[in-house]
């Protein structure tokens, strides 16, 4: 069957109808669609029928053919999961799925502050609600993910100091950490000094920290969900040499946890897949970058950064993009990186997340994953081959390290139960996220299930 | 005594939406709350106490944020309303954002993205509980390895920049491999290709040699051959190009990259019109991205997320980015996470998944027949939407004079601006009082005053015409009433916005905390503190 032929018009394609095409084709002037193809040579045309299954056409069966797929999937009951490793579960309200569904904002792209005035509007409000959080002044429209916004802070304070080396003083999320070495190779050398106790070891930076030094990369909470407990401390020595704090975290912490900030970070970043984002098989990730109302760091972001303008009429708020000119849409590759389309609806998301939470939503939050992380890991260090990985302040994640029995051979055992205990790290320690949606009657389902394997291990 | 109606004017009253609503801060009551989250339970506090309190000094945060306090319906109001103020592509007849293959995004595809077995899916959790996504992916990657031609595909990256962002590092890694790295420092591109070829190679090292067309507007074949050298380590380019001509010798410039020992690098983030027609590994390409957002039926997200796809020829394989999923023999399904060559991880886990399972429900949808309807209709749209738009005096369509357009073309309104001073920016500006988007084009204007339409498949020849009765009728104001034009605009959301403020670093506000510190409480016309 050739497509021109096609015996109906596809619902996706009004003009396949014969009749519209045939009157177009009239109107242009040709007999054929062939001939609108005159410049692709015969030698490089595909002359058969691309090898791909049945079409579905009628939607009714491609809607049972792709359920049917999906259905496939197992994901855990509520509570069940103490999963994180860089996706979390959080509890996603209403509103902001109910919001960024709405047609209006889902299908948009490109339009210009006029005809797309809400979608301005809204994402100089998730800006806005970030900042305070952070306690920043400028957060730019979201880039695609936690990697990139790290990779990009550490590109700029290279950019801005003229520097190569940065000292990564946090154990930070491995696969994020792949990324950055990737993207800025050729300019930054990566030089660990691995933390103490889960937290950053002063006197071994000390030693390494002098004036080739671009930037102190710290990441709290960290890999293992230890909170930097001597920030101040780093950003000050950090400052006396001229380089530049970056700091890779988790704007959820924020209701509660002093932000970066005030503790001396110039430029913060991280997910936002926490605020609003359901876990989708990790494929729900927004970056945030954020920095002080300083051109030399404003200057260096990709990222389009919507900033807010008086209009004709008294009383009305207008919206255009800031410093334009730094952009690659701008000045192609004289731009800093590159801007592109990465996840504006995400940060739509976490604005209407932050607007419903409030501050006082935010406080509740950040104390109920800090008190339920510190319930679990009490509730689990009382087991017999139990023992915390470290001593730190922990923050929704956290490491026991089990004597007698593998991590793996946990993750087996209770997946008959329908709990996924965490994420095994080596053959020792198990990486357990704790979030508010793992209710104390979970912890204790988790620290029962884990205290049998052991003790039938021993028996 | 008043039917019947009238018969409605040939061009639509259309008006936006405007509430004149506040910035969300301003909407804040202290005490408002708009969700509760879960609180801690007697018998966590009675083991673990008041864990605020007992933070060490300094991290606990000394004052809470400044959100605003809000009920949660007027949250949700405040919400809808904004989202009433902005047109998206299913109110628009959305032809006017050329380049970016505006097409319509199937509502039963959000809804199957949106199935409840992939929101609560971890991607940690055992590989058997998420056989049925991880299928979709796989199959997702072969359906787009027979459409690119490509041997494999790897759908990591969340948006079209970030795919062109893999191709280069997989490009550097293969020459790192092959010890050639410090020799190949340049990558070619060309004017009409987008701009992130560009801006990906600057970022990942290279030096960017940019080609400028020849006099019928075809890539300048000459000075592609003067620019390749032994230091060329790829070119990176579109076709068809952002005017909609298709390089006819797209096959010798890859032979001639390849006889530097160059790789060819294919932007089809748009490649809605040669879908089923022609594909990049026939004509020769080592590696291409597609945008599953434009090509391939998902939506925008309002600036993303969308999600790019990476396809490769067999020698680029082991540098993808990981994991990929593989099917084993007996069918199931798994992460092939051991790839030493790989350029690692370039994303969170596996790609963009809701994107994944709309376009793979996309291209089912359609099937090999549909796919090449989808190309021709796109193409055939364009054609009738140009013939209309020619026929509006001032509008012309530069380089290679009464030759056809593939799936979009760069259009200039130079004569309208000559005639009435009335700029392309100023033109979009007013057919958004019609309820139309447009836009110009990227940046530099090589086209002068240009515009760039690209109708895809997806609206009727009847809205094709209305939009081209849009164009023809500012058009018509700019040479009859250029004070209209110049003072739009009058339907929208909001009126004339002065932008200057935006590009001094002392006036600018870049969130509602810089912009209280800079001007107190003030409106946004009085004077910085």
């Amino acid at each position: 069957m050739s497509p021109m032929s096609a015996p109906y018009a596809h619902p996706y394609v009004p003009n396949s109808a014969p009749e519209a095409r045939a009157a177009m084709l009239a109107a242009v002037g040709v007999t054929s669609v062939d001939e609108f193809y005159a410049d692709v040579p015969d030698a490089l045309r595909l002359h058969r029928p691309l090898d791909l299954p049945p079409a579905l056409v009628a939607e009714q069966d491609l809607a049972r053919h792709v359920t049917g797929l999906l259905d496939r999937n197992r994901p855990l009951a509520p509570g069940r999961s103490f999963l994180g490793a860089g996706t979390y579960h959080h509890h996603v309200p209403a509103v902001v799925d109910e919001v960024i569904g709405r047609s209006e904002f889902l299908t948009a792209y490109a339009g210009e502050p006029y005809e797309d005035h809400g979608r301005f509007q809204a994402l100089f409000e998730y800006e806005s609600l970030m900042a305070e959080l952070l306690a920043m002044d400028v957060v730019t429209v979201p880039t695609y993910d936690s990697f990139q916004a790290a990779s990009t802070a550490l590109a700029m304070a290279g950019r801005i100091t003229g520097r190569r080396t940065v000292l990564v003083a946090s154990e930070v999320l491995p696969d994020r950490r792949s990324r950055v070495h990737d993207f800025v190779r050729p300019y930054l050398d990566l030089v660990d000094v691995p933390p103490r106790d889960a937290i950053a070891d002063l006197p071994a930076l000390l030693a390494v920290l002098d004036e080739s030094v671009a930037a102190v990369w710290v990441e709290p909470p960290s890999h293992t969900g230890a909170i930097e407990t001597r920030l101040a401390e780093v950003a000050e020595a950090a400052h006396a040499v001229g380089a530049i704090v970056v700091v890779s975290t988790d704007p959820i912490c924020y209701g509660v946890l002093t932000p970066p900030a005030s503790h001396g970070a110039d430029i913060v970043c991280g997910d936002l897949q926490s605020l609003g984002l359901h876990a989708y098989y990790g494929g729900a990730h927004g970056g945030f970058l954020a920095v002080h109302d300083d051109p030399r760091f404003v200057m260096e972001l990709p990222s389009r950064i919507f900033g807010l303008a008086a209009t004709d009429v008294p009383g009305e708020y207008g919206f255009g993009d800031v410093a334009y000119e730094r952009t690659s849409f701008a000045v192609r590759e004289e731009g800093k990186e590159w801007v592109g389309t990465a996840a504006a609806l995400w940060g739509i998301a976490a604005g209407v997340y932050l607007a419903l939470q409030g501050p006082q939503g935010m406080a509740e939050l950040g104390e109920t994953i800090l008190a339920r992380t510190r319930y679990a890991q009490q509730r689990l260090q009382g087991i017999p081959g139990v023992r915390l990985g470290d001593d730190a302040v922990h923050f929704r994640e956290f490491t026991i390290e089990l004597s007698g029995v593998s991590p793996a051979s946990v993750v087996e055992r209770l997946r008959p139960l329908g709990i996924a205990p965490g994420v095994p790290l080596d053959d020792q320690r198990l990486l357990i996220c704790v979030t508010e949606t793992n209710t104390s009657d979970d912890i204790d389902a988790l620290a029962a299930a884990v205290a049998a394997i052991l003790e039938e291990d021993h028996r | 005594m008043s039917l019947p109606v009238a018969r409605k004017p040939a061009l639509r009253r259309f008006h936006q939406a405007r509430w004149d609503e506040p910035v969300v801060f301003e909407l804040s009551a202290p005490g408002e709350r708009g969700v509760i989250p879960s609180q801690v339970e007697p018998a966590v506090r009675a083991l673990v106490g008041d864990v605020v309190s007992g933070l060490p000094d300094g991290l606990r945060r000394a004052a809470p944020p400044a959100l605003p306090e809000l009920g949660q319906m007027r949250v949700l109001r405040h919400y809808l309303r904004l989202s009433q103020e902005n047109l998206g592509a299913d109110l628009n007849v959305d032809v006017g954002q050329g380049t970016c293959t505006m097409k319509y995004s199937p509502k039963v595809n959000d809804r199957l993205a949106a199935h409840p077995s992939l929101l609560d899916l971890h991607p940690l959790q055992d590989l058997a509980d998420a056989q049925g996504i991880l299928e979709i992916i796989w199959r997702t990657q072969r359906m787009l390895a027979e459409i690119s031609g490509m041997d494999e595909v790897g759908l990591h990256t969340q948006g079209g920049s970030a795919a062109i962002w893999a191709n280069i590092a997989m490009i550097r890694a293969y020459f790192e491999g092959r010890g050639e790295a410090e020799q190949r420092t340049e990558v070619i591109t060309t004017i009409f290709s987008h701009p992130s070829n560009a801006a990906t190679a600057k970022a990942a090292g290279y030096e960017v040699i940019t080609i400028y067309p020849d006099a019928d507007g075809y890539p300048d074949i000459e000075a592609f051959k003067r620019a390749l050298s032994p230091r060329t380590a790829a070119i990176m380019v579109t076709n068809p190009e952002d005017t909609g001509i298709y390089n006819p010798r797209i096959a010798e410039w890859v032979e001639l990259a390849h006889s530097v020992g160059a790789l060819a690098s294919y932007d089809q983030a748009n490649a809605n019109g040669i879908l089923g027609i022609t594909r990049a590994r026939d004509a020769g390409f080592d590696v291409c991205h597609f945008n599953l957002h434009k090509t391939f039926g998902t939506p925008h997200g309002s600036g993303g997320p969308g999600a790019g796809a990476n396809g490769v020829a067999a020698h680029l394989v082991p540098f993808l980015p990981r994991p990929i999923v593989v099917r084993d023999d007996d069918g199931t399904f798994r992460l092939d996470d051991v790839r030493p060559l790989s350029i690692g991880k370039v994303a969170p886990f596996y790609g963009v998944v809701p994107n994944i399972v709309r376009a793979y429900a996309w291209i089912r949808a359609l099937g090999a027949d549909g796919l090449r309807a989808v190309a021709e209709t796109a193409v055939l749209n364009n054609n009738y939407l140009m013939a209309r738009v020619l026929q509006i005096p001032g509008a012309s369509a530069p380089y290679a004079t009464g030759r056809r357009r593939i799936e979009q073309v760069r259009y200039s309104w130079q004569d309208l601006y000559s005639e009435t001073g009335i700029s392309s920016e100023e033109i979009g500006v007013r057919a958004s009082d019609y309820g139309m988007h447009y836009w110009t084009s990227h940046h530099p204007y090589v086209v002068p005053q240009p515009f760039t339409l690209e109708p895809t498949e997806s609206y009727s020849k009847s809205e094709l015409d209305e939009y081209a009765d849009v164009l023809a009728q500012v058009a018509r104001e700019a040479r009859e009433a250029p004070d209209v034009v110049r003072t739009a605009p009058h339907n929208q959301t909001v009126h004339h916005t002065h932008h200057d403020d935006l590009d001094d670093p002392e006036r600018w506000a870049t969130s509602w905390r810089a912009y209280q510190r800079k001007y107190g409480c003030g409106d946004p016309g009085s004077s910085p503190g």
